[in-house]
């Protein structure tokens, strides 16, 4: 700590004499961020990053080059003023920095966590670049993170603190209501916005508890609920009413909201929500999970407490298979580790440099002792007589010719099964888009793969009607959900003011 | 059995015939449990709820007094039952079944059908809504499965019955245990019956997130909460689905035996 202390003492010198030259912040030694130890973190569902100390977030910001044309900026989804932020972290103004950050995101404390910068923001940065290893780019997201845990650790909440009030500005009442469906990071974003502007908003959520994937889905050990409760928090003291256990298209469908409910304007972030199995034998075998319902059982239902607290339970495995590389597979496999789960293998049928997911949880699983099986897939899954998963069997396989999304197409090796004995896998190859909206409105306009069509605003093909985030991206991530959101409700607003206003005439 | 009325006004409102809630107690810790909406009263906003004490859940809910709350119901969920002008439907009601299928065959009775109801039970004190299903059918067949009431049988007995008579019926509903349903099932592909029947499965979230609830229905996995609950029974793979029930049998019981040894060193 001392030498940290020192360091940043001379760099902050150098820098107010003017000799802190763009060479010298190159050679500044990258901040590691600490973690707990991997063996430890092993057995329990506490946060594995710690955050940067102060010291570190300076040093860190120090190493930033405030490059005038900003590549960083066109990296990040929502276009946060990184340049200036940094150097508001290098100044020590963290106040000022949070206050950068929040023009343009609204849950600085998720993404600095979540957010996959390796291939946004970090991916462009100049540092990186001149460095050769995107690895060595300044860690902006941590930067990030340590502003807004910083600003929760200082004035309560982190979205807060630059506000006298704590709560952002809401405008007076428009008298137009706004229904927001999905309380996840796309919902939250969009609901802010349009409260801010006046209007009266509510948040339907189908779940006994609001924030969408952020709760049910990333797991305590990357993202504390404690976060996200605090952002519910803040919507509600801006006024925003949350209702729960409400199923729109069930419960009340669009229409009727529209129609006999008076919500003028409605934002439609249900997510994708319909796990996609890969149709193949003994998929329907006691111990077969998809990601969605496992990483359910143990975030939402804390499934990890079974037996103490907690009523929900979830397969108490010793050999987990997880079959996948994106985060949501990561997320599974670390999850099984921790349920106490003696083997866990990740299975996944390209190699590791074609892994969805960010190389940070690709290394969190490793160190946590998840096994690799690269270039393998499943082709059946086997049973006992009680219709219990005793193995997995599967294929090897190489890569072949680059297919449509570039990377390169794996091939199955004919005649290259084997078997893995395992009482439990668990299936994390994405998402399809969830029936229900579709199903319950009629005259929205849908694609073949049943996402929501929108233009660049997030309109649906029905007035009024907004939507955006995995409904229809896809899959996507947290940030571009929010950046949706933040979109649809700018679009949202706009519409609103024009409605009110040709009615006043 | 335990049976309870719902102040659920949404729920009332939109609920049709086949559908279903999940309710959780408290908002942290406690399960999620589907339960067919057994009855509505528009008028009033509630729903009817009707249950069996299998676990710590259920009997939690058993304790509840009037005018305690549940914190949490979720509903209604579900594809509702195609309800149509068949001709004679037979309706097949088992145990707890009975709840389910009672507005089932209310409805199918209002657009001009032929009710037969065909009520089971493992004894007397089992059997539920003899009365109501009284009123919508126009024959009723009884049976306990040890004779302790009515006709000493198993259901698929007179359903076999039934089915033997000419014209046979133009459709069967079949709600109850699983096993009981398979063999009903049986019955009626032997006779050529179409047959619907209403699956309970494990869920989490009922909204067709999680994939918990999966049956093999003609050879693929169909979701029971979005797709379902009702089925074909001609062409579910019942044995399966047994299986998948008893995933988390030790659990459910760990967790119901802590229970009630908790409740008796509290002294209730």
């Amino acid at each position: 700590m001392m030498d940290k202390a020192k360091l940043l003492q001379e760099l902050l010198e150098k820098e107010k004499s003017g000799t802190l030259k763009a060479k010298d912040r190159l050679a500044i030694p990258a901040q590691d961020i600490p973690e707990q130890d991997a063996e430890a973190r092993r057995r329990n569902v506490s946060e594995v990053a710690l955050g940067y100390t102060e010291e570190q977030a300076r040093i860190e910001a120090l190493r930033c080059l405030q490059c005038r044309n900003t590549p960083c900026v066109e990296g990040c989804p929502v276009r946060i003023r990184i340049r200036e932020f940094i150097g508001a972290v290098a100044a020590g103004d963290y106040r000022q920095a949070l206050a950068i950050i929040k023009e343009n995101s609204l849950l600085p404390a998720v993404c600095g966590r979540v957010c996959p910068q390796e291939v946004q923001c970090q991916e462009k940065c100049t540092v990186g670049r001149s460095l050769k290893d995107v690895s060595q780019a300044v860690s902006i997201g941590r930067l990030e993170r340590f502003v807004a845990d910083w600003a929760g650790s200082h004035n309560g909440s982190p979205q807060d603190a630059h506000r006298e009030s704590g709560i952002p500005a809401v405008a007076p009442p428009t008298g137009m209501k706004v229904a927001i469906i999905g309380s996840g990071p796309g919902g939250i974003v969009a609901a802010a916005d349009t409260r801010r502007a006046g209007h009266e908003v509510t948040v339907f959520e189908a779940f006994h508890k609001p924030g969408g994937v952020m709760v049910y889905g990333i797991p305590e050990f990357r993202l504390p609920k404690a976060i996200v409760r605090q952002e519910i928090e803040t919507l509600r003291k801006m006024g925003v009413k949350i209702v729960t256990n409400f199923i729109v298209g069930r419960t009340r469908t669009i229409e009727q909201l529209m129609k006999e409910d008076g919500f003028e304007a409605v934002y439609i972030g249900v997510g994708a929500g319909l796990p996609s199995f890969m149709n193949i034998e003994g998929e329907s075998l006691v111990g077969v999970y998809s990601a969605n319902e496992y990483l359910t059982r143990a975030n939402l239902m804390k499934a990890y407490q079974f037996g103490a607290g907690a009523d929900t339970p979830i397969a108490r495995s010793k050999k987990v298979a997880v079959v996948g590389g994106g985060n949501v597979a990561m997320d599974s496999a670390r999850t099984a580790v921790r349920l106490g789960a003696e083997k866990v293998y990740l299975i996944y049928r390209r190699t590791e440099k074609e892994m969805p997911a960010r190389v940070e949880e690709v290394h969190h699983a490793q160190q946590e002792g998840v096994e690799f099986h690269l270039l393998q897939n499943p082709k059946r899954i086997i049973g006992d007589a009680n219709g219990s998963v005793t193995a997995i069997e599967c294929l090897r396989y190489e890569l072949g010719e680059p297919d449509a999304s570039g990377r390169r197409r794996p091939v199955a090796i004919p005649g290259s099964e084997f078997q893995i004995e395992v009482d439990t896998v668990i299936i994390a190859i994405g998402n399809l888009s969830n029936p229900l909206i579709r199903q319950t409105t009629p005259g929205l306009e849908f694609n073949k793969w049943g996402n929501i069509v929108v233009d660049e605003n997030c309109r649906t093909s029905m007035a009024g009607v907004f939507a955006g985030g995995d409904i229809v991206l896809g899959a996507a991530t947290v940030i571009l959900a929010m950046g949706q959101g933040r979109i649809a409700a700018a679009a949202m607003n706009e519409y609103l003011a024009r409605k009110q206003g040709s009615r006043s005439e | 059995m335990f049976w309870a009325e719902v102040e659920a006004p949404l729920i009332a409102q939109a609920r049709r015939p086949g559908q279903f809630i999940i309710l959780s107690i408290d908002s942290d810790g406690s399960e999620r449990i589907p339960l067919t909406i057994a009855g509505v009263h528009s008028e009033r906003g509630t729903i009817e709820l009707i249950w069996q004490r299998v676990g710590k859940t259920t009997a939690e809910l058993a304790r509840l007094q009037a005018g305690d709350a549940i914190a949490n119901i979720a509903g209604p969920l579900g594809e509702p039952t195609h309800i149509e002008r068949f001709g004679t439907v037979v309706c097949v009601g088992g145990g707890i079944g009975n709840a389910p299928l009672l507005p089932i065959a209310t409805a199918l009775k209002q657009v001009g059908n032929r009710v037969v109801s065909i009520l089971g039970a493992r004894d007397k004190s089992r059997l539920i809504l003899e009365d109501r299903f009284a009123e919508v059918s126009d024959e009723l067949i009884v049976c306990t499965d040890d004779g302790s009431y009515a006709r000493k049988a198993l259901v698929t007995e007179p359903l076999q019955e039934v089915c033997q008579r000419d014209p046979k019926p133009n459709q069967a509903f079949v709600i109850g245990p699983t096993p009981m349903m398979k063999f009903c099932c049986q019955v009626t592909r032997r006779f050529d019956v179409p047959t619907q029947v209403s699956l309970n499965t494990i869920m989490v979230d009922g909204t067709g997130m999680c994939g918990g609830c999966r049956v093999e229905v003609d050879g693929a996995a169909k979701f029971v909460c979005v797709d379902g609950p009702e089925f074909d029974g001609h062409k579910v793979n019942f044995d399966l689905m047994i299986k998948r029930l008893n995933a988390y049998k030790k659990q459910e019981q760990q967790a119901y035996d802590q229970y009630r040894q908790h409740r008796c060193q509290i002294g209730l």
